[in-house]
């Protein structure tokens, strides 16, 4: 068996995920051969044939060049699977080999079990076995549910890699994230406010039980895109990711984005009135509650 | 300039998913259905575009799925659509997600629009396949994941959303598919007058066989909670004796003095 995988490169650097698929890749038990478009200076630790496409030349995001580069590897390896991460480049990118090629993708594998691949739906509430009824598939990993045991070792046979064409989106540039006024890196507590506060007026509740806790006030995205809390708050995979002794979740569903930015906390607690709410996954604690009930009452019992 | 987006009608995420008596998806009893929250988004997008270009645009709303989701396309049209399509599917979640794009990609094929809108993914399947697919299938540049979008002179301008909160800038000629993400930007609330007029405009609704031409790719026949993984304690009851329990946990681990 052999799985073709697809590393990432951006602002001049090679990303770590490529270690996540290697890692599937071993679960799998497949042979691996890699595709990157980088630099000869930044190629990852492994083995087996590492296709190089040179990023001066095809830029580090033009989808169309990329998928042209990826079918090219494809037609070389004929492997049984196309293993990207489900990210922004991943997710991006895959459908389009896919498409190219006719097979089944499978989004966001979480694990593999008997050699299915199962993946997480209606919010991660859920879970579905997806099997490809194509001979070749492409899989996308969801971030952090493969990991390598150990160091990544091994040097890669470097292949060139070119085609022609041009690509029919432009890249014009990074934009920087947004300063943060806020370091919740290094608090050793936080407090976070999701949707089920319902309101910006109810904000200062959650702000007020941080406080005294003495932690910082942290948020989810939807608290943040409806403009309740600063973004510079936000726990998650387009924010902050924190590991504070102490994380309180205060009507925060757990969405596999704030997960994946806070899920190595030494302590969770999650108060939510859905007992069923992924939150529930990773918490130590999981308070079945109406947060604005809960919480005004934690905060006047911890004051005393 | 003709304009589409594509919406799902999804159950709201907070229910209790109970699986269906086939096994392979959540019984449609007692749940409550609304649009794809970052479909909400795509015809957000889409009306400001079609506000932007005046009446020299004609901007359509397409679902696929059962007679329910007529209710989301009504919703879409007294946001400021056009005009509405039903591909009628009251099996859609038997479907695959290349079977999805092709439905859409076949009823959109003759039509030529210009520009397509959809969600960047589903709250329920989430696989963030069907936008990029329908734009394979029709030739279309795409790019996924905006929070920003711009157009002028047949050009979209884009911010792409990444990892740590970095955007990267794109741009790309018509005829192109862009998907949306959470945040682009505020969607409106349909008010009452619009929503009187949106009764009189056009649903057409289109029996999925006439636009399912392509076989499945993926099986699932499977529908079930995740194994809890953590030995997590739930507490449950009520308010005053949960604080207590809270407090004494907060001591014993000393987050809190004693």
């Amino acid at each position: 068996m052999k799985a073709l995988l697809i590393a990432e490169y951006r602002d001049g650097k090679l990303l770590e995920n490529i270690y996540e698929l290697i890692a599937f890749a071993g679960k799998i038990g497949a042979d691996t051969a890699t595709v990157l478009v980088g630099d000869a200076a930044n190629v990852p630790r492994c083995s087996g044939t590492l296709y190089l496409a040179d990023v001066a030349k095809y830029s580090e995001y033009n989808p169309e060049l990329h998928k042209q580069l990826i079918l090219a590897a494809v037609s070389k390896e004929n492997p049984d699977y196309i293993v990207f991460s489900h990210s922004s480049y991943g997710w991006d990118l895959a459908p389009r080999v896919a498409a190219s090629l006719k097979i089944a993708q499978v989004s966001e594998v979480v694990k593999v079990i008997d050699g299915n691949f199962e993946v997480g739906c209606c919010n991660a509430k859920m879970r579905r076995i997806v099997k490809p009824s194509t001979a070749k598939s492409v899989v996308t990993l969801q971030a952090g549910a493969f990991s390598m045991e150990g160091e990544p070792q091994g040097t890669p046979t470097v292949v060139a890699l070119d085609v022609a064409g041009g690509g029919n989106v432009e890249f014009l540039g990074y934009e920087p994230a947004e300063a943060k006024d806020v370091d919740l890196g290094k608090a050793e507590i936080i407090v976070s406010a999701g949707r089920g506060v319902g309101k910006k007026d109810n904000i200062p509740v959650i702000a007020a039980l941080a406080k005294a806790l003495g932690g910082e006030l942290g948020a989810s995205r939807p608290v943040v895109d409806a403009g309740w809390v600063e973004h510079s708050h936000q726990v998650g995979t387009t924010g902050q990711t924190v590991s504070p002794k102490l994380y309180v979740a205060c009507g925060i569903s757990g969405a596999i984005q704030h997960l994946a930015g806070m899920k190595k906390s030494d302590f969770i607690i999650a108060i939510n009135k859905d007992k069923d709410a992924p939150i529930g996954e990773v918490a130590d604690v999981l308070v079945v509650a109406d947060v604005m009930q809960l919480a005004p009452a934690l905060t006047e019992k911890l004051r005393k | 300039m003709k304009l589409l987006v594509c919406i799902k009608q999804v159950p709201d995420m907070e229910s209790r998913f109970k699986v269906n008596e086939s096994g392979d998806w959540f019984s449609e009893a007692d749940l409550a259905y609304r649009m794809n929250e970052y479909d909400e988004y795509a015809v957000e997008q889409a009306v400001q575009l079609r506000e932007q270009l005046g009446d020299s645009a004609e901007l359509t709303v397409l679902s696929i799925g059962p007679d329910r989701v007529v209710e989301a396309i009504k919703k879409a049209l007294a946001m400021g659509c056009d005009r509405g399509a039903h591909i009628q599917d009251p099996a859609v979640h038997k479907k695959d997600p290349w079977q999805v794009a092709s439905i859409i990609a076949e009823y959109a094929r003759d039509k030529k629009y210009d520009l397509i809108f959809t969600g960047m993914q589903s709250q329920d399947r989430g696989s963030a396949q069907i936008g990029v697919t329908v734009a394979e299938l029709l030739g279309y540049a795409s790019a996924t994941t905006l929070v920003n979008f711009e157009y002028a002179d047949g050009t979209v301008k884009g911010k792409r959303e990444l990892e740590g909160g970095i955007k990267s800038v794109v741009r790309m000629k018509l005829p192109a598919l862009v998907t949306c993400q959470l945040g682009l930007n505020v969607p409106r609330y349909p008010t009452l007058p619009n929503i009187m007029k949106a009764k009189k405009k056009e649903i057409e609704a289109v029996p999925v066989g006439n636009v399912l031409k392509e076989d499945s790719l993926s099986a699932s026949n499977s529908f079930y909670p995740p194994v809890k993984s953590g030995g997590g304690v739930v507490l449950e009851g009520d308010v005053a004796d949960l604080v207590d329990k809270l407090v004494g946990i907060l001591k014993e681990k000393n987050f809190v003095a004693k």
